[in-house]
């Protein structure tokens, strides 16, 4: 079997580009008050609401998707398991944990020195979690996945233990269930470093094929291991402390999109981070469009309509392919 | 030059290697054979850096490997591990073309690709090169992990019983092409085998190994006599000369 598909092939790659743009366009137009394309140019009030409301709402979707998926893709190149990803791993907990106990002991706090610390929390944990993952039996692929759901779940529940002593509770959800609704101009553009986080995993691409090889592998080729780590450890933290604090932590994402397109086109980063990022992008977006329509005129968070689909598609996962060949 | 003076590694207290001096010429084919848990992996891997040195030191064409930069090493010495399992859904070509990382930082100048090619071909792997590594079978994929160690394109190269898994054709010609390397290109090839009668044909010195000590150096037909399988291997065997060389009938 050779590669089923191409990652540089012109044509799936104008179809993707179609694809998104499509979704992008429908999730521009959907909402409370319908927003057809030629009221935009004619209506003021209709402009004002499609720069103030639905074009923030849409990028803060892409940046987020792209974002998680590309978070997703590097914790599974670093751990070099196919099932692990921020939110099943201890590093959106971490993240919920950290910003939590800011906004309790630092409520003045800005919301970029609220991420940062948020982002510090998720590469404590995250740290912790792959220092562990090291060491469970590789002959074993389920168990690091599974301990990273023990895991994360431990760090969980102390997130919601404080919380709850803090009467902090809803704050809490905000945080852990995504939801877009609430996005507005001048409320997600920090997502925009999310965007910085994806350049910088394309500037480091190959090596991170070379990590996937395993640490001898990437000692040969001359490959500093230790500072590899700590680079995807980053990026991998920032955004998803971005992600939990912008719009509340979207799960799923970077498990189902990395591993349909390692099935699809294999994984050498290079080729596959752009569709990995465009199909994350595309996911969220999908399923934000798809919160809104559900039960309309209400809305769906996207962090629950993601948390099944996006368990669908994990399931299918699982029992298409045993182990993590 | 290899040169490893003075070497001793431990697990926890457990010694591996006790005070190993070994100077490896440049040019030639060195065979490195030992009973299991001899200690030769170990002695690779130091070479090559993957394990941090604890005692003694190791220097290869001058350059200390424990205090010289990992990317400026992965132009002097490659390495292909015993047991390199590859998870990741590469395609043999890509595979092959990582070897190529330490020189272009990931982009493949024309004689890289030239490079690449010809590795390919050396190993037979033309007609695979589009296939997921995971599709191939265990000897057609450990060529392909000699391939990109070959595609390196580096002076020295280190190999951890690369006959495994291999035909008899295949190992044969992997032997020759090791021997090509070192008699046309001047490499240096340091290879771990099982197989004593490949490393009488095809070395010119065998190194034996035991207990993480240096038992025998030299020459095959200065090394391979009954005496000395009996105090490495504990094993007694024929020894026959066929042309010129001695062979060791341990099926017998
Ligand atoms: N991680 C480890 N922990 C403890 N002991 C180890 C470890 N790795 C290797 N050893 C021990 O070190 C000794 C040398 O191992 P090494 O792999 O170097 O042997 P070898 O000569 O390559 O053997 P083989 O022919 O079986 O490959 C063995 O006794 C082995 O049990
Ligand atoms: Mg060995």
């Amino acid at each position: 079997m050779t590669a089923a598909l191409s990652t540089s092939s012109w044509r799936a790659k104008a179809a993707a580009g179609l694809g998104l743009a499509a979704l992008f366009a429908v999730s521009l137009a959907v909402g409370v008050s319908p927003l057809p394309p030629g009221r935009v140019l004619s209506d003021p009030d209709a402009l004002q609401l499609l720069l103030v409301s639905r074009l923030p709402r849409t990028l803060a979707a892409v940046l987020s998707g792209a974002g998680l998926a590309i978070a997703g893709l590097i914790m599974q190149t670093l751990s070099r398991n196919r099932f692990v990803e921020p939110a099943t791993a201890g590093t959106a907990q971490s993240a919920e944990l950290g910003i939590l106990l800011v906004t309790l002991f630092f409520p003045a706090a800005s919301l970029p020195v609220k991420t940062l610390l948020a982002a510090g929390a998720a590469l404590a944990g995250t740290s912790v979690f792959l220092a562990t993952a090291q060491r469970l039996p590789p002959a074993q692929p389920y168990l690091v996945p599974l301990f990273g759901i023990v895991y994360g779940g431990v760090i969980g529940a102390a997130a919601t233990y404080a919380a709850w002593q803090a009467d902090l509770l809803q704050f809490l959800s905000v945080w852990t269930n995504g939801d877009f609704s609430g996005v507005l101009r001048g409320r997600y553009e920090l997502l925009w470093i999310a965007a910085l986080m994806v350049a910088a995993a394309f500037l480091v691409a190959d090596r991170l094929t070379i990590m996937a090889l395993g640490r001898e592998a990437s000692i040969g080729l001359g490959i500093d291991y230790a500072r590899m780590m700590q680079i995807g450890l980053v990026i991998v933290s920032v955004i998803t402390a971005l992600s939990v604090v912008v719009v509340g932590m979207i799960p799923f994402v970077g498990l189902a999109v990395p591993n349909i397109v390692s099935r699809l086109m294999g994984d050498n980063v290079r080729g596959t981070l752009g569709w990995v990022a465009a199909g994350g992008a595309g996911l969220v977006l999908a399923c934000d469009i798809a919160g809104r329509l559900i039960r309309y005129p209400y809305e769906i968070p996207v962090g629950t309509v993601m948390g099944v689909a996006g368990g669908a598609i994990f399931l299918w996962l699982l029992f298409r392919r045993g182990g993590h060949g | 030059m290899i040169r490893i003076e003075n070497v001793s590694f431990r697990h926890r207290t457990v010694p591996i290697l006790s005070d190993i001096t070994l100077t490896i010429d440049k040019g030639g084919v060195v065979a490195l054979v030992g009973p299991n848990g001899a200690g030769k992996s170990t002695l690779l891997s130091l070479v090559a850096r993957l394990q941090p040195l604890q005692m003694g030191n190791i220097q290869i064409d001058g350059l200390p490997v424990d205090a010289t930069p990992g990317r400026q090493l992965a132009r002097v010495v490659a390495i292909l591990r015993q047991d390199t399992t590859v998870a990741s859904r590469l395609t043999v070509r890509e595979l092959v073309s990582f070897g190529r990382f330490p020189h272009g930082r990931g982009r493949l100048s024309a004689a890289d690709h030239a490079i690449v090619d010809a590795a390919l071909a050396r190993f037979d792997l033309a007609d695979l090169a589009g296939r997921f590594i995971e599709t191939l079978s265990g000897g057609q994929r450990q060529r392909a992990l000699v391939a990109m160690a070959f595609a390196q394109g580096t002076d020295y190269l280190l190999l951890d019983e690369p006959l495994n898994n291999l035909d008899m054709y295949y190992a044969r010609e992997l032997m020759r092409a090791l021997r090509a390397a070192a008699d046309e290109n001047g490499k240096t090839v340091v290879i771990v085998l099982h197989d004593i009668n490949q490393a009488s044909a095809h070395a010119d010195r065998i190194v034996a190994m035991k207990g993480g000590r240096i038992l025998a150096d030299g020459a095959p037909c200065d090394i391979l006599t009954p005496d000395m399988l009996e105090v490495v291997f504990g094993l007694r065997a024929p020894v026959e000369t066929i042309g010129g060389k001695p062979f060791v009938l341990h099926q017998l």
